[in-house]
């Protein structure tokens, strides 16, 4: 019966566990911090006692203010069961952490644990969550209820998905049971695809299940985003239309809200599914969303498939209206009712409601194929972006226009910008070859294609993207060619409204117009009174008052902003997710709204990720959901006048800006001091002055000048381009052919030349690579009066040469003397001295036999801050905003913040997550270029334990409890370290296999060898079959140097496909077999975050 | 069969004419004109918002905007063209629409013509390129303003101060009975079966016919029709249909259905709803910014479900005005105003909102299969002639 419940809030409920999603991955990004935080924050108002467990320090979830017991521990089946032993909640909340959190939730359920320490499971039941994830179960319960789903089958073995397929017929696409994001699922359009699509989707699945299905590729796909209450009200918060047809994973769709080509009649009907989904699959209260297809010629629809949990499109679609679903679904999972829980945002209506906008919404995804050589670029039906923009307009010209400059990948809108000549540069049948695949991009060669010419009924032929997408692009191609080669003063007031009113930025107008630059466009259009106004999103398309500044900007006649009271501060967000950039700023940025808002200052975000706390509408006084670019930033600098802008919390994409912005408003370090860290000369010359040593280097702007510098300090070394942040690029070097190749790389436009590329002004640097070095980070807090206190102390497990976001790291640093670490603070704060920081610097060191040597400084927040705050109980982030908000060190002390902390019994580990999984050809291997997505820690009361938590909560399967076979395969160099991680694994009872050099050196040195494993092309047994056959447990494999693919790439890969635990390095081999080692003796045990801190 | 528009794609369109719109409190916006041109350049009329993001055709065509210039809140309007299927009514009684971006191309499966053909083909024009939203804001705080709008440029282009004079003598929807306007003016009959409903047509939306006619033969008659002349025809219920303007303007309608009261049963929608309420001895009241969308939340007292409800209605009924002889069954969770009321008898019931969606939500039909019981169950309580039924 649908209603009201006969009791408001449940009161038999005290604690109630939360798991979060652990790391980021690929497919899981930070919409599930963004969920988790929400649910947090809902439970603790009212009441509840809450447990959160996740394995992600970066996440702002995971700070110990917002659960009563922060559990940053391995997220799987043993450490779950041991915090639920411990803590003894109530209930679980299981639909706010992903697919993560839903999958251990069934492992719980199903052994036993959560019956054994009478758990309940609220929000979905396990009944729902069986029924919503087995596909076959969902697609029988659909038809049950009269939907429409595609003809399919399920298979266990070929044989059975033999049979299936000829039956269906091809083409049909191949789903695995029980995976995240889409992983292993692939379509098949001949007989040989299908044969391979359907054994590898059989070995992805966990439970060897897939599912084979019609193929409705090119259909049109919608999204319904649904809450439901345990009343049985249902309401429609959002509905999604990707402008990618059906094909392309929904992750990796350009998707637009709200619908755009569903008549009324349609869209009723796909509705009233929604409903009948949710209610069948047993959704007891919260936020769902259903998936649908529909044929574009005859209006069939399809149902595809539910998520019984909040996902990433309820990320999207709580940004995209302001309905905080999250918060809302918690509120539902204890009790409450739609009706009984106000709207934030009007205040004055229950969420009883299906909000209504009056903008556009476009969000498009982000990838960096550039990242992961060996992968094709070619969108599928496997989730391959990395973050994503969202992007707000009047229509969906002007929202897509903003959410391509969003992306910062040297668009300012949809082309009209030198990065378009890279499409136009392509024929027209190269693009009529394109268009049909699916591609980052294809919505730039779509643009291209139009501008040229090619019908929109041509270019819905080849990609099968709606004919109003088309149309509506065909506007902004158009009025570009309109306006192409005139003169900008010519242009009148009618005009450029016209172009602004479609998206166009001052930057485009630049490139189009002639005779004017992006300054000076700004000068124009504002002469004529073309400003933009600011909006408000308020979910009822201003049918009533709204009390919540949400903004974004439009080119109308009204703005909506109201005057504040207090003085304002504009933090920039970080923008789109990316390897490199990530949660980590977003972290930063809304610590730093946090804690200025407490000092009493007007907080204003900006930022276009809606994955993110940062763009949650309660997280600061004022959010704008805006691209971070000058002209976006200026306008509401203009139209909110803030006494201060905080550029070095969010990473580069703010700080790329800092130049351009009034200096006067940059609150903090000044700009200058990051050129100075950043320009090779000026660096050098610091280092000089203030002696200390660093590795010999130079600067080059041509292969010539390389070579030369490279001559000069030797072999190996290091090649990086400047200005770039996650070792885009970076390179270990160990000859001229080396150093000839990486500089090439680099002059290339290519995928460089998005984010820079090689000039005058931003040169390659080349360093002397210091091998066996451990490689240190510092970071270090500075205030205006020449204060300084040290954040952490990292010691990087991997040695130097591994980008420092790719290595783990233990803090506080096991191997380093307290001279060495004195020495270390010193340097840092001298050079923070030097650079006349205000709030955080990073230094990196090298450390060899004691002699320290600086590598670099970067002036900024860095990746590492949440990481230092979770392990030392410090707020780093919020301290440095109070710092650049003029606050010094004494006076946060006195306020009660901590400034030196005392050495803790617990070491921390940071380990990186890498998503080699889902780019399969690609060789693990880790080098100075960073490639992971996220992080996990592990604390302990040795480096060796939290080293294994770290593993654990990373995914790794080590043969812990009982012994495995481990393949031995190592280089040269790496023989001697090797030595002691295998006695150490030969003592706990682990038998060895291993190629013909490490077999004898083990061998050798008493360790025995089951038996000496050939090269592959020798035809004997190799290490790919052991692996494959499942024989194999741990792969410890370290490269041989570069070059053609050697036996170690394909052994690499075939570990990664099955899951087989893999180490690189011989640190992490060593840490890692220390660390099993002394599992054996020592209990594992489970600590709160509280607890370690001294706070529980 | 593509079904999509028939325009080619990327020919630039020519260049529209400039349009204004002016509001009778001096606002003016600026736009550009879309559909017909009017001989006397301008329309005028009543200008009100709709917060749909789907349905602007038959919100084009439904007859209760009789008067009105519908502002669409969603600024992109005809992006899935139109068909004859979704019309509510074949006649044209609102006075233009004021759109964000009107589609240049329209695309789904099911159109038959672009929305502007649509327009035209109606004899109505419209204002496109409008801050729908600055509008939609001053209408929220002063409630529905006249207003008249046109092209500035070509054939039949008007002036801003000819505009404002239109504007300025603009009657609007007071005081006049527009459902004399819109009623139809000969009887019709819908439906099969031998249940027999007469369906007074106050403005009655297409849809509405058709849920009735799952119920038996409905019978659509004008708005004027006699309580003698409906209980002639010997009704297992009688229908209030929706409609435009102000209740209390219909003042034949309210002494019929009062009539009725207790002879049969008798289930009304929007303006019916009012009329019931009126007939009641009940009082109506203006509503501060009025109910103008799809996404309005509904409680059912009887049951304590909510719907979500499709609402176009500036006057609401005062429940406390009808208390003694009705019980409130619905109310809006939004501002708590009265949705729905039902006869302590049990003999008759009314909903302010729209059952019947188009466009809009289908959690309240029910509502329809309500109305099938009450026919069922009802036993007359009051004979006033011969002729009573059963």
């Amino acid at each position: 019966m649908k209603g009201r419940a006969e009791m408001p809030k449940r009161t038999d409920l005290t604690s109630i566990l939360v798991i979060g999603s652990g790391p980021i991955v690929i497919g899981q990004a930070c919409e599930f911090d963004y969920s988790g935080t929400q649910a947090c924050r809902a439970l603790r108002e009212e009441g509840f006692r809450v447990v959160l467990a996740n394995s992600n320090p970066a996440t702002i979830m995971t700070d110990p203010d917002f659960a009563d017991a922060t559990y940053i521990e391995p997220l799987t089946l043993e450490t779950l069961t041991r915090i639920i032993a411990e803590e003894r909640p109530d209930a679980l909340l299981p639909t706010l952490g992903g697919q993560t959190a839903l999958n251990l939730s069934m492992e719980l359920v199903e052994a036993g644990v959560l019956a054994e320490y009478e758990v309940e499971l609220i929000g979905a039941d396990a009944e729902a969550i069986a029924t919503a994830e087995d596909r076959q179960r969902f697609k029988e319960a659909m038809v049950e209820i009269g939907l429409s789903v595609p003809r399919s089958g399920v298979a266990h073995t070929m044989a059975e998905a033999d049979e299936i397929v000829i039956e269906i017929g091809l083409p049909v696409v191949i789903r695995p049971a029980y995976i995240l994001g889409g992983r292993g699922t692939g379509i098949a359009h001949t007989v040989e695809e299908f044969s391979k699509a359907a054994s590898d989707g059989l070995a992805a699945s966990p439970i060897s299940e897939i599912l084979i299905e019609e193929s409705i590729a090119g259909w049109k796909e919608f999204e319904l985003e649904v809450m439901r209450d345990n009343a049985d009200n249902q309401v429609i918060i959002c509905s999604i239309e990707n402008v990618d047809p059906m094909g392309v994973h929904t992750g990796d769709s350009i998707t637009v809200a709200p619908i755009q080509t569903l008549s009324d009649v349609e869209y009723q009907v796909m509705r009233d599914a929604a409903f009948a989904c949710l209610r069948r699959v047993g959704v007891e209260t919260g936020g769902s969303n259903v998936q649908f297809a529909i044929h574009p010629d005859d209006g069939r629809m399809v149902v595809i498939e539910m998520n019984p949990r909040v996902s990433r499109s309820s990320a999207l679609a709580s940004k995209a209206t302001g309905f905080p679903i999250a918060k809302i679904a918690a509120r539902l999972a204890v009790g409450y009712t739609l009706d009984e829980i106000p709207n934030d945002i009007t205040r004055a209506t229950p969420s009883s409601f299906e909000p209504v906008i009056d903008y556009v919404v476009t969000k498009i995804p982000r990838w960096t194929f550039e990242k992961f050589p060996g992968t094709s670029g070619v969108l599928g039906t496997s989730m391959q972006s990395v973050g994503e923009v969202m992007a707000l307009g009047r229509t969906f010209p002007e929202s897509l226009q903003k959410a391509c400059r969003s992306l910062e990948l040297g668009q300012a809108g949809l082309n009209a910008t030198a990065a378009e000549m890279r499409f136009d540069e392509l024929s027209d049948d190269e693009l009529r070859e394109r268009l049909p695949k699916g591609t980052p991009d294809r919505l730039f060669e779509i643009e291209s294609a139009l501008r040229r010419g090619f019908s929109v009924d041509e270019l819905y032929e080849l990609s099968k993207v709606d004919r109003w997408f088309l149309d509506q692009m065909a506007r902004i191609s158009e009025e570009r060619l309109a306006l192409e080669g005139r003169s900008a003063t010519s242009l009148g007031r009618a005009e450029w409204r016209r172009a602004k009113q479609l998206g166009f930025s001052d930057e485009q107008l630049a490139y189009v117009l002639d005779g004017a630059d992006e300054d000076e466009i700004r000068r124009l259009r504002s002469e004529h009174g073309v400003t933009p106004t600011f909006k408000a999103v308020d979910t009822c398309a201003a049918e009533f008052e709204a009390s919540t500044p949400y903004h974004y900007s439009t080119y109308e006649d009204e703005c909506e902003v109201v005057e504040g009271t207090a003085p304002r501060i504009m933090i920039l967000g970080s923008g789109p997710n990316r390897i490199g950039q990530g949660i980590e700023f977003d972290y930063c940025c809304v610590h730093a709204s946090f804690a200025l808002s407490d000092a009493g200052f007007e907080t204003v975000m900006v930022n276009c990720n809606p994955e993110t706390v940062s763009t949650d509408y309660d997280t600061s006084d004022r959010l704008y959901f805006e691209p971070i670019t000058y002209e976006d930033v200026m306008n509401i600098v203009e139209v909110e006048k803030p006494i201060g802008i905080i550029v070095s919390l969010g990473g580069q994409t703010p700080l790329k800006l800092a130049d351009r912005l009034p200096a006067e408003l940059i609150l903090g370090t000044p700009p200058s001091s990051i050129d100075i860290a950043e320009d090779r000369d000026q660096w050098a010359d610091l280092c000089e002055r203030a002696d200390i040593p660093q590795p010999p280097g130079g600067t080059a702007t041509s292969v010539d000048q390389a070579l030369e510098v490279a001559g000069r300090v030797g072999y190996p070394a290091l090649v990086r381009p400047s200005y770039v942040l996650g070792g885009r690029a970076m390179e270990l070097v160990y000859n001229d052919e080396d150093l000839t190749a990486a500089m090439a790389a680099m002059a290339v436009g290519g995928s460089l030349g998005r984010e820079g590329g090689l000039s005058a002004e931003r040169p390659v640097l080349i360093d002397r690579f210091l091998e066996s070095a451990t490689e240190v980070d510092v970071d270090a807090l500075r205030d205006s009066t020449g204060t300084c206190v040290i954040g952490g102390i990292m010691e990087h497990v991997e040695e130097a040469g591994v980008h420092s976001g790719d290595s783990a790291c233990v803090l506080p640093p096991p191997n380093l003397s307290a001279e060495v670490c004195e020495r270390l603070s010193a340097y840092a704060c001298k050079i923070a001295a030097e650079l006349d920081v205000v709030g955080l610097i990073n230094v990196q060191f090298a450390v060899r036999d004691d002699e320290v040597f600086v590598i670099e400084a970067n002036p900024r927040a860095s990746r590492t801050v949440p990481f230092v705050a979770k392990a030392t109980g410090r707020p780093l982030a919020k301290m440095a905003a109070r710092i650049m908000a003029g606050s010094t060190l004494d006076e946060l002390e006195a306020e009660g913040f901590v400034l030196e902390v005392s050495d803790s019994r617990f070491y921390s580990v940071k380990e990186a997550v890498l998503p080699f999984n889902r780019f399969p050809n690609t060789d693990a291997l880790l080098g100075p270029e960073m490639r992971s997505t996220g992080e996990v820690m592990g604390i302990d009361v040795s480096p060796g334990l939290a080293f294994i938590k770290a593993q654990i909560g990373a995914g790794m399967v080590l043969p812990i409890h009982e012994s495995g076979c481990i393949f031995m395969s190592l280089a040269d160099r790496d023989k001697a370290g090797g030595l002691e991680a295998a006695q150490q694994l030969w003592d706990l009872g682990h038998t060895f296999v291993a190629t013909a050099g490490t077999a004898a050196m083990l061998q050798e040195h008493g360790i025995e060898v089951l038996q000496v494993i050939d090269r592959l092309d020798q035809g004997g047994v190799n290490a790919v079959d052991l692996i494959e056959a499942g024989k194999v447990s741990l792969v410890v494999n370290t490269p041989r140097g570069r070059g053609a693919r050697a036996d170690g790439s394909y052994i690499r890969i075939a570990a990664g496909q099955h899951n087989v635990p893999l180490l690189t390095t011989v640190a992490a081999a060593k840490a890692a077999a220390k660390g099993m080692s002394e599992l054996r003796h020592a209990p594992y045990t489970v600590r709160s975050l509280q607890a370690v801190h001294g706070r529980a | 069969m593509s079904g999509s528009g028939a325009k080619a794609g990327n020919g630039a369109a020519a260049m529209p004419s400039a349009a204004a719109l002016v509001l009778v409190d001096g606002s003016v916006f600026e736009g550009e004109h879309l559909g017909t041109r009017h001989e006397q350049g301008f329309a005028s009329g009543e200008v009100v918002f709709n917060t749909g993001l789907t349905g602007y055709q038959e919100v084009v065509t439904d007859p209760s905007y009789a008067g009105q210039i519908i502002t669409f809140t969603y600024p992109h309007i005809g992006n899935y063209g139109v068909t004859a299927a979704d019309s509510q009514s074949s006649g044209v009684f609102c006075r233009g629409v004021v759109i964000r971006d009107l589609a240049r191309r329209h695309s789904n499966w099911r159109a038959e013509d672009s929305l502007e053909a649509f327009l035209v083909e109606r004899g109505l024009s419209g204002i496109g390129g409008v801050d729908t939203r600055r509008l939609t804001r001053l209408l929220r705080d002063t409630g529905a303003l006249v207003g008249a709008f046109g092209p500035l440029e070509g054939n039949n282009a008007v002036t801003i101060e000819a505009l404002k004079a239109a504007a300025s003598i603009e009657p609007g929807t007071d005081g006049i009975d527009l459902v004399a306007t819109v009623s139809t003016t000969d009887s019709y009959m819908a439906g099969s079966g031998e249940r027999r409903i007469v369906a007074l047509d106050f403005g009655i939306k297409k849809n509405i016919v058709e849920q009735l006619s799952r119920l038996g033969t409905v019978h659509v008659v004008p708005a004027s029709t006699s309580a003698a002349e409906i209980m002639s025809m010997r009704p297992d219920g009688v229908f209030l249909s929706n409609g435009p303007g102000d209740p209390t303007e219909v003042g034949y309608a309210v002494e019929t259905v009062a009539e009725l009261l207790g002879q049969v049963p008798i289930f009304g929608i929007c303006l019916g709803h009012q009329i019931l309420s009126l007939a009641l001895g009940g009082s109506i009241v203006k509503l501060p910014f009025g109910h103008h969308g799809a996404n309005h939340p509904v409680r059912d007292n009887t049951t304590g479900e909510i719907e979500i409800t499709s609402q176009n209605h500036n006057f609401a009924v005062d429940a406390a005005s009808v208390a003694d002889r009705a019980e409130l069954t619905h109310i809006n969770l939004n501002d708590g105003v009265c949705e729905g009321i039902r006869l302590k008898d049990g003999s008759a019931f009314s909903v302010q909102h729209h059952p019947e969606a188009s466009p809009g939500p289908h959690d309240s039909i029910y509502l329809f299969e309500r109305f099938s019981e009450l026919m069922t169950d009802f036993k007359p309580i009051r004979i006033t002639s011969g002729e009573g039924a059963g």
